[in-house]
């Protein structure tokens, strides 16, 4: 790997720190009474489940109280402890598969990133199944055969709302450290080519 | 709101009804050769929003309606001089100091003028100040949440008429006295009215950032009946004009003596040197007692001060700062242009409509050339003070607003009619009937320094056939006129609340972007407010029991209350929890005496409940919260003596 090559694998270990200002996933509910421009939002950090505007979560809790939802509480939700660890450690191997400019290296940090994805993937879906079906027996709202789990990608009708769930800014950033990453791999093959 | 498209329609209408019934005539009926023109002008389509907001105000009511231009679709009413049940505004122990006065609790004014706040002469959208006019008072709205702020009594005053229009860049807000009085009060003969009595002209000082009121200084002057004002602006910016009739300070049967002077007077104040000499001491203090009433945001709460003490300012002390000029008969409106040069008086007996110049009022003042004086005041020779009249105007000019493209509008109130006339050279260009006698009227930004000129709205005191009969009281009414062509073109008749005197209006951004959407909760300091369902409580001391309840989608914390007794004094302080836009909680237990509570969300409300007799007694949310509304109730027992020791369910 010449210099460039390290640089761009760097570069992009680092573009994974963007996680750590932006959400990753983003799921906006919308209703006749929360319309476009009012509709309650939730933002997914690696750290933290938030509204999207200051109010939003609790104003989603209290509303799930009809359907009997468990309250979403981020502080009881221990993947949110360790994805940071889990994201700096994957910074930290992607500088050091630099640091080393082995090209095989590339390989293997770009299957943990993509692991490490899918497991996080996996591990919403298990939560959003939980919520959606784990309901209060005395819930206001019961409906035969009725789950609320919301979709993992993609939109769907949940009653009165429209429940959209997309990956955000800061998957982007997952999405652009794999990029870097290829092309550190794909640009360095010349070099291993030619000898 | 108006697209293109819309426009087009509407023109093709036109030309389609112009063709077809070429001899029906424009007299503002349904079937007028504009009406479809005009319905595509005024027609907000559902979930589109109007250019302008207009603050309409109550007269009589003692409130002040919040219209949307061009539809003249009513919003909302804000409480301010008068109790309403509905908001619980002069019921709720909150609200309740807001209606004080030196005179005790007074639950209902007249309020007649709005006036919106400014900056370098243009409307800004903070605040909207209105005159009481019975009890005197100046109010303030806050136009964040469209609640009543602020209100001042104004002492010697005896009735707040020429009020509260503000200064170029709302320094003050003014207060005329309608009625003079003996000032001091005292036990005299009405008769003499001559020598005893004076007319208190009172300048209020607004606080930049807050906007709160404070009375900087008062005149003394002759014991005329002021009628109206306007600030100067620009070169005239140091100034306020302000009306006055009754110059023959008649006491009895006014409606002739004091109809005999062909000429009464617009006075001149040099505001600025009057608070300059007020600032360095000059003038008296006077001991007198007036309320000033302030609404607290972070404690939801008002108090009341009684106040004790303002600076007076005789004829004496402000030589040179005052001037009489005169105006053709019983002036009522005394407007000036967007330039600030041009001051017009509205003789609502006068055969003309007086153009007066700033610029030559200046010079005759330096000339020093006065016809005579009144109590040390110099009264200005009229001719010299001309800038010219609009001759054969109509009959009985009031008030006059400005376009800021070179004319002025002048309402008629005898002919019933709106006269359009040029700046340059007074002559009339236009004029269309009004259904019917047309008060004052307003251009958005129509009183400032840049009118956004597009309509005139006409505010009527009679209505006779126009609308459905609702018996012998039928409502007053608003008329909307385009003004944006050469001609003004009836568009719209739209109902209004008590009488709508005067209206101030501004484009909807300007203040649609400050709305506020809720209280937050973290910053409510009420003293009874409960921030959490666990902190829910009943505490008794004595005959009083306070609950300390809260209210959020769809119950109440707590909802089974016991321990109360006959007699007691139970305060209800509901919390609305909520931290969500548009999701109010109400309030309300049988034979409560005075109101409801509606809660915003965020905001703590205290309802005084003095249970009459033993039982068992619901209480209920009252405004429509969600789909189990119904449910949000709950008992409170009522035991004829007992320990009178208070439970209630813990959630």
């Amino acid at each position: 790997m010449k210099p460039l090559h390290r640089i761009l694998m760097a570069l992009g270990a680092v573009a994974l720190l963007g996680l750590f200002f932006f959400p990753m996933w983003s799921i906006t509910l919308e209703a006749p009474q929360y319309p476009k421009g009012s509709e309650l939002g939730i933002d997914i950090h690696i750290n933290n489940v938030e509204g999207s505007r200051p109010n939003d979560l609790d104003n989603i809790n209290n509303l799930n109280h009809y359907i009997g939802m468990k309250r979403i509480e981020p502080d009881s939700i221990p993947e949110l402890k360790y994805m940071p660890v889990i994201v700096l450690v994957l910074v930290g191997l992607g500088l050091l598969v630099a640091a080393f400019g082995k090209r095989w290296m590339i390989l293997v940090w770009l299957g943990l990133l993509t692991g490490a994805g899918a497991l996080g993937m996996y591990d919403f879906w298990l939560w959003e199944y939980d919520y959606g079906h784990n309901l209060d027996p005395h819930a206001i709202i019961k409906i035969e055969g009725m789950s609320y789990q919301p979709p993992l990608l993609g939109t769907e009708q949940l009653l009165n709302f429209t429940a959209s769930s997309y990956p955000a800014v800061g998957f982007a950033f997952i999405a652009l450290g794999g990029l870097l990453a290829v092309i550190a791999w794909w640009l360095s093959r010349q070099r291993t080519t030619t000898h | 709101m108006i697209t293109s498209r819309s426009f087009f329609r509407g023109c093709l209408t036109l030309i389609a009804a112009l063709s077809l019934v070429s001899c029906s005539k424009d007299d503002g009926s349904s079937g007028g050769a504009f009406s479809g023109d005009a319905a595509s002008r005024v027609y907000v389509a559902p979930g589109q929003k109007d250019e302008f907001y207009s603050f309409v105000s109550g007269g009589f009511s003692g409130q002040l309606a919040v219209y949307g231009i061009p539809s003249g679709r009513l919003f909302r009413v804000i409480p301010v001089f008068s109790v309403d049940p509905e908001k619980g505004w002069g019921f709720t122990e909150e609200t309740k100091p807001m209606l004080n006065t030196s005179h005790g609790f007074v639950p209902w004014d007249d309020s007649h003028h709005p006036d919106m706040s400014q900056t370098g002469g243009v409307a800004d959208g903070k605040w909207v100040f209105i005159n009481g006019n019975n009890t005197p008072r100046i109010a303030r709205i806050d136009l964040t949440d469209f609640r009543t702020k602020e209100i001042l009594e104004i002492p010697n005053s005896a009735g707040n008429h020429s009020s509260p229009f503000s200064t170029e860049n709302s320094e003050y807000v003014v207060s005329g006295t309608r009625f003079s009085v003996p000032i001091p009060q005292e036990d005299i003969s009405i008769t003499q009215y001559s020598e005893k009595f004076r007319g208190a002209l009172t300048f209020v000082k607004v606080d930049k950032t807050s906007g709160q009121m404070d009375i900087d200084f008062q005149l003394l002057v002759p014991g005329f009946d002021y009628d109206l004002a306007r600030a100067g602006k620009g070169p005239s910016h140091d100034w306020m004009f302000m009306s006055c009739y009754n110059t023959e300070q008649a006491n009895t049967m006014k409606e002739i003596n004091a109809s005999q002077n062909d000429k009464d007077f617009i006075i001149a104040i040099n505001w600025k040197k009057c608070a300059e000499l007020a600032a360095q001491g000059k003038g008296t203090i006077m001991n007198v007692d007036y309320a000033h009433n302030v609404y607290n945001d972070a404690t939801h709460s008002a108090t009341s001060t009684i106040k004790k003490q303002i600076r007076i300012l005789t004829t004496a002390d402000i030589k040179g700062a005052l001037y009489y000029m005169p105006t053709p008969k019983s002036p009522h409106g005394c407007d000036v242009d967007p330039s600030g040069e041009l001051i017009v008086g509205g003789g609502k007996l006068a055969t003309v409509i007086p153009v007066m110049s700033f610029s030559k009022m200046l010079k005759a003042i330096e000339s020093g050339k006065f016809d005579k004086e009144i109590d040390g005041i110099p009264v200005l020779n009229y001719k010299d003070c001309l800038a010219g009249e609009v001759v054969r105007p109509g009959l009985g000019p009031l008030h006059t607003e400005f376009d800021g493209k070179g004319y002025a509008y002048t309402s008629m109130f005898v002919s019933s009619e709106i006269v359009k006339w040029s700046l340059k050279d007074f002559k009339v260009v236009d004029r269309v009937p009004t259904y019917y006698s047309i008060g004052h009227l307003n251009i958005p930004g129509g009183n400032s320094t840049k009118p956004w000129g597009k309509y005139v709205i006409a505010y009527n005191k009679i209505t006779k056939d126009r609308y459905l009969p609702t018996g012998p009281e039928l409502t007053q009414s608003a008329q909307l006129y385009d003004i944006s062509g050469e001609k003004m073109k009836l568009l719209l008749d739209f109902p209004t609340i008590g009488e709508p005197h005067y209206a101030v209006a501004c484009p909807a951004d300007l203040i649609m972007k400050n709305s506020r959407k809720m209280y937050q909760l973290k910053e409510n300091k009420h003293p009874h407010a409960t921030l959490k369902e666990a902190d829910t409580k009943v505490t008794r001391s004595g005959n009083e029991v306070h609950v300390y309840m809260t209210s959020i989608r769809s119950h109440f914390s707590p909802d089974n209350i016991e321990g109360v007794k006959v007699g007691d004094k139970v305060y209800w302080h509901v919390t609305n929890l909520e931290q969500d836009w548009d999701v109010p909680h109400g309030f309300a237990v049988i034979g409560a005496n005075n109101s409801e509570l509606l809660i915003m969300p965020g905001e703590t409300c205290t309802l005084l409940w003095e249970p009459k007799r033993a039982g068992v007694f619901p209480f209920y949310c009252t405004d429509f919260c969600s789909a189990l509304h119904q449910e949000m109730q709950g008992y409170v027992r009522v035991s004829n003596g007992g320990s009178g020791q208070v439970t209630w369910n813990k959630k």
